[in-house]
């Protein structure tokens, strides 16, 4: 009998929770309301059967419940029920699928007037280009990619001269009510664009381009995440996407660099103080996705207050952190790993001045 | 009518052990091999339940457990998935209670090639060894979650991109060369070895459920076979299969050229039948045990036979339907939805036909009937959320969050372990002629089956609000509230809860082998052929002198005009209207003779 | 009977049970042909799916083809020589001819043996000439492909060298013409499998 009372309380239970709990999506920000749409008729259709099979069962087995002097039915099978059975579950299925199908066709119908941005994934942070003035993206590729060229624009492309860049800041804006075709590329694995208030998601592809489109209906300031596992730091793989009027956002637009300017001025980052240069590099190689800034504990030690400061091996030797030090746990990571870490940073080839970079920030943030 | 000697299926050569060693380590009796099997499923399950254990800890209380940090995170969530799927769920279903059930149902001596059996069993356990291994070597075991994308699972960045991966993609070949050993076996004993009067639709639909996913093991594994190979290739000697241009942590590597998709589809087409190599034998065998224990047949078992066979053979077609975001063509979306979305209807069918063979019938509450009831439960619900997740378009706002993991623990997960639970519950006394204790059954029975609902139904609605997954912190992500979070600490607590009760069903099976209740033969009167064997536990060669004869279906409850509420398959039609009790338990075929 | 009308019986019903009741299992062919069969199947399914890799593998943008050395085509000859040697000695078995079934199996082992051992020289030459299985796509394929199906060659040795032993011994003639059979069989697909995957790899 408990059985019973059970199956009708977990049924009348999970109704309410779908009700009173204050889990459900984040306010739309996008055009894709009828992914929603179609979401909630799939949630209607779906819940009744759940809530009618389940209660069905509950009543059969007490009404059924054992009785010596009884026996079961004997029906091996109900053609008539079954075929009924069979044409109502594929109504059902039908009428979830056809509207559905309907609304991808629009999701993978990108509109002529879209305009594009590119977007960049790598382990793990994100960049953006921007068309220019002349409205057409460069092409691009992982193998131009160079430190004074981070999102591989072709240096020999003139449509790329005046593409607009985002290298480091990880926040992109967008205007309102345009439709917008993002373009998604990878420099190193599998990552995803993912915007909880947009629905739309795709993943990125080292070596191919993959797209999605919407069109933003709502201002403020989204969280863009990584919803492709990519590796260790995969969960700190967070940007932002503004959503503004059109005139905010040519204004914005305006004041960041092209890649004719970065590539004249020796790089994204000419003209930086070292200290800005390491924190740069910092973030664009991803040590900050296992190393924080703020003493918090990560896949390894934190570089608050690092230069100076003792640190037991895992041989049990006891090392003062000092330049020395430093320069060969970059080059040689697991050379003298610190207790309690596993061996798993890879060595990084970087060069004497970005060596000299990095660990000025290093120093800079323990001062 | 004349009487054939049951010689007429071909008698096997057994091999009869004289030492402990022949007759409980390299044995060649299925049943041994079902029960090595098995333990070996259930410890290396124990390991996979630890490491949930340990994520969830983690989701639950953020930077309280110092041991866990962002890299042996993602190589729990690994492992555990891996583990689940393959070396439990697979091989339990499969090398456990397909090795227990086929000969035994089907009314054969063993399987038809004993030895290959018993190479598949210590084959299986290498696999094992090697995938326990890659805890203890460099960087540990692999994190690259248990669909092992590349590139990242090959690359620096990744938690055990070095050995542990390595190892994995070992480990699975060497399990696939154990499982084609075994399903080469399930599938020809099927064929071959039933006794006479076995006719097909004469087979009790766990036979039919584990029949049908050995054949899809055997077609599917094969995919798994060549893309790990081509990922160890890659990863090993540097070929570029799946490898395209990549700079990786500041890096240029030499690979080129390679795609990441197409890994993906083999992955998959090996992946998407393999829910259903988990399926399908949950499917059967909890059919079995609705029937037996609510005394009526299983309503519409021709419908039953045909569901499995077609969702059998459209798990071929529906597997891109993991891929909808992944990048490839999106004009794949509208085949592969509308595959998905067929299958949906005999999937649907056989879950109208438990309910309808509940209905009118005469239920008894035991365990496995319990454990039944709530696979019954969890399987619709997590039926209904793969139409979310299948309907292409949906499935975008949900794919890579918490709704996801939801769904297949529900559906894959919890549903199966369900069926698992109340099967050993069932036939446990066959295999040691004891009952389990009741009681015990009971507690475990009741934390499961709320607690995982505890777990998993809530979850759904994390995926909805967003929260993604496979992250170790959600720590300064504004979309998501802090009753999220709060949700998210009581999952872990219901998750605790359930893991713990697990070990007291080990206990529980442990105890009942030296103290349980005596069984007797055939204590559920389940008409059946495993249960009438002349001895029970049935010993080596099953049936005595002579094979049983089978004279009708499985599911003989309540015959209008037959004395007793059950008639044994081996029960001639002419004995039912008098006593069965000569019959039951007794060679049926020496009456005959 | 046919398949549909086994899977339709109702098999509750008393109107087929008496018929039923007389079904017997296969009987004939032998268990272990079946079990060959559906080996065969799976290791058909293993090589379609390297086919369909080779495919979409070929469409991407970096694909050169590869040099062909002529030794493949000889390595061809060898095994069809030894496919026909294994069917000279399965007709003999059926025949009862005992000298002829060894000399035939003996010939037909021999050559798979040599066909390896032909194999391994062509992967050595594909090295000398610079090709290394990380060179180009098309190179990986061919070697991954040639050490797939070498490896079945290999296992189809190893069954070879026990059903040698058997009629060595002088065993059961039911046996040697079984164990004779199963090998015959297992060469031909082998046999075809290389056929339709060297076509593949010379094709493009």
């Amino acid at each position: 009998m408990a059985v019973v009372i059970v199956l009708v309380l977990l049924v009348v239970g999970s109704v309410i929770f779908t009700f009173v709990s204050p889990y459900w999506f984040t306010p739309i920000a996008s055009n894709w309301g009828t992914i929603d749409d179609i979401l909630i008729l799939t949630f209607i259709l779906t819940g009744i059967v759940f809530v009618l099979v389940v209660l069905f069962m509950a009543w059969a087995i007490h009404k059924y419940r054992y009785d010596k002097n009884r026996r079961s039915a004997y029906e091996p099978e109900n053609n008539k029920l079954e075929w009924w059975l069979t044409i109502l579950t594929s109504i059902a299925v039908i009428a979830m699928l056809a509207p559905g199908l309907v609304v991808w066709n629009d999701f993978i119908t990108v509109p002529e007037d879209a305009h594009e941005v590119d977007v960049l994934g790598q382990q793990w942070h994100w960049a953006f280009r921007y068309p220019g003035e002349d409205g057409v993206l460069g092409t691009s590729g992982v193998q131009h990619i160079t430190f004074a060229n981070p999102l591989g624009v072709n240096p020999d492309d003139p449509n790329g001269q005046d593409d607009i860049l985002i290298a480091t800041s990880q926040v992109m804006h967008l205007p309102m009510d345009r439709p917008v075709k993002i373009l998604l590329r990878s420099k190193d694995v599998l990552h995803d664009f993912y915007v909880p208030q947009f629905r739309a998601k795709m993943d990125m592809i080292p070596g191919q381009v993959s797209y999605f489109w919407l069109t933003p209906i709502r201002e403020g300031t989204f969280e863009i995440l990584c919803a492709e596992l990519c590796g260790v730091g995969h969960y700190q793989m967070r940007g932002k996407v503004v959503v503004e009027d059109e005139a905010s956002y040519q204004t914005w637009l305006t004041t960041q660099p092209t890649f004719a300017e970065t590539m004249s001025s020796g790089g994204v980052d000419a003209g930086v103080s070292l200290f800005d240069r390491g924190r740069l590099l910092a973030e664009g190689q991803g040590c900050l996705s296992c190393h924080s800034l703020d003493g918090s504990a990560g896949v390894g030690p934190t570089w608050q207050n690092i230069f100076g400061r003792s640190e037991t091996m895992a041989d049990g030797s006891v090392i003062v952190v000092d330049e020395a030090y430093l320069r060969e746990s970059i080059i040689n990571p697991n050379a003298k790993v610190v207790e309690g870490f596993d061996p798993f940073m890879p060595p990084y080839d970087l060069t004497d001045e970005e060596l000299e970079a990095i660990i000025a920030f290093m120093r800079g943030e323990g001062e | 009518m004349d009487y054939v000697a049951p010689a007429e299926v071909e008698d096997l050569e057994l091999h009869d052990p004289d030492t402990f060693i022949t007759k409980y380590v390299w044995s060649q009796d299925h049943k041994v091999i079902a029960v090595q099997y098995s333990i070996i499923a259930i410890a290396v399950g124990l390991v996979a339940l630890v490491l949930s254990g340990l994520m969830r800890l983690q989701l639950g209380f953020p930077g309280m457990f110092e041991f866990i940090n962002p890299a042996t995170y993602l190589q729990f969530v690994t492992m555990h998935g891996m583990i689940m799927v393959i070396y439990l769920l697979t091989a339990l279903f499969l090398g456990g209670f397909g090795n227990y059930l086929i000969p035994l149902m089907c009314g054969a001596r063993d399987m038809v090639f004993p030895y290959m059996n018993m190479l598949s069993v210590w084959v299986y356990l290498l696999s094992v060894i090697i995938l326990m291994a890659s805890f203890f070597v460099p960087g540990g075991p692999t994190g690259a979650g248990w669909t092992l994308y590349p590139p990242q699972a090959i690359l620096q960045g990744t938690p055990g991109s070095d050995w542990g991966i390595i190892l994995m993609l070992v480990s699975l070949v060497v399990f696939i060369v154990a499982f084609t050993m075994g399903g080469l076996n399930y599938v020809t004993t099927v064929l071959q070895a039933r006794t006479r009067g076995m006719t097909l639709m004469r087979m009790p639909l766990s036979v039919w459920g584990i029949f049908i996913a050995t054949i899809l093991g055997l077609l599917a594994f094969p995919a798994l076979f060549v893309s790990g190979i081509m990922m160890l290739l890659d990863r090993v000697i540097g070929t570029s299969f799946f490898m395209p241009v990549i700079i990786s942590l500041g890096q240029q590597l030499d690979y080129g050229g390679g795609s990441p998709i197409l890994f993906q589809h083999l992955f998959w087409f090996f992946g998407h039948p393999e829910v259903y190599i988990v399926a399908l034998p949950a499917f059967g065998i909890v059919s079995d045990l609705l029937s037996v224990h609510a005394r009526r047949h299983i309503f519409g078992y021709r419908m039953m036979v045909w569901a499995i066979v077609i969702i059998g053979g459209l798990s071929f077609v529906v597997w891109a339907h993991h891929m909808y975001v992944s990048g490839m063509n999106p004009w794949f979306g509208f085949f592969f939805a509308t595959t998905t979305l067929i299958i949906a209807v005999p999937t649907a069918l056989k879950v109208y036909n438990w309910t309808l063979t509940l209905w009118k019938a005469n239920i008894n509450f035991t365990l496995p009937m319990l454990f039944a009831i709530g696979f019954i439960v969890t399987f619709v619900n997590g039926g209904i959320t793969g139409l979310f997740l299948g309907n292409v378009v949906v499935d975008v706002p949900l794919s890579d969050t918490m709704f996801v993991v939801a769904h297949f623990h529900m559906v894959m997960g919890v549903a199966p372990l369900l069926v698992i639970f109340g099967a050993i519950y069932h036939w446990y006394p066959l295999v040691t002629g004891r009952m389990l204790h009741e009681g015990m059954g009971k507690f475990h029975f009741w934390v499961t089956f709320l607690g995982t609902y505890a777990i998993y139904f809530p979850m759904h609605y994390l995926g909805f609000v967003g929260v993604p997954r496979r992250y170790y912190d959600y720590e300064g992500i504004e979309f998501i509230p802090q009753s999220a979070r709060d949700l998210n600490s009581a999952i872990t607590i219901a998750a605790l809860i359930v893991g713990v009760v697990q070990l007291l069903f080990i206990y529980n099976m442990i105890w009942s082998y030296f103290k349980g209740k005596k069984s007797g033969p055939n204590p559920w009167k389940a008409a059946s052929l495993e249960w009438q064997t002349p001895q029970t536990p049935p010993v080596h060669g099953n049936w005595g002198p002579n094979l049983p004869l089978v004279y009708r279906w499985a599911y003989d409850y309540a015959v209008p005009g037959a004395k007793d509420d059950f008639c044994p398959q081996n029960q001639p039609r002419s004995a039912d209207a008098g006593s069965s009790a000569m019959v039951a338990g007794s060679a049926p075929s020496a009456e005959d003779n | 009977m046919g398949i549909v009308k086994k899977l339709t019986a109702k098999s509750w019903s008393a109107e087929n049970s008496a018929s039923d009741d007389q079904h017997l299992s296969a009987i004939s062919p032998h268990s272990s042909k079946i079990g060959l069969r559906l080996f065969l199947a799976i290791v058909t399914s293993l090589f379609f799916l390297v086919v369909a890799a080779y495919k979409m593998r070929m469409d991407l943008a970096d694909w050169v083809p590869m040099p062909e050395p002529d030794l493949l085509w000889y390595n061809t000859v060898i095994l069809i020589a030894s496919s026909l040697a294994m069917e000279w000695a399965r007709r003999a078995a059926r025949r009862g001819q005992a000298q002829t079934v060894k000399l035939g199996m003996m010939i037909g082992g021999l050559l798979a043996i040599t066909f390896l051992v032909g194999q391994l020289v062509a992967w050595q030459e594909m090295a000398n000439l610079g090709f290394y299985a990380s060179s180009n796509p098309a190179n990986s394929f061919f070697y991954m492909i040639t050490g797939i199906h070498g490896l079945h060659i290999l296992g189809g040795v190893i069954a070879w060298t026990r059903s040698m032993a058997r009629i060595g011994r002088g065993d059961d003639e039911d046996k040697i013409k079984l164990g004779v059979d199963l090998c015959a069989t297992y060469w031909h697909f082998l046999l075809l499998v290389w056929l339709v995957m060297f076509a593949l790899m010379i094709s493009t």
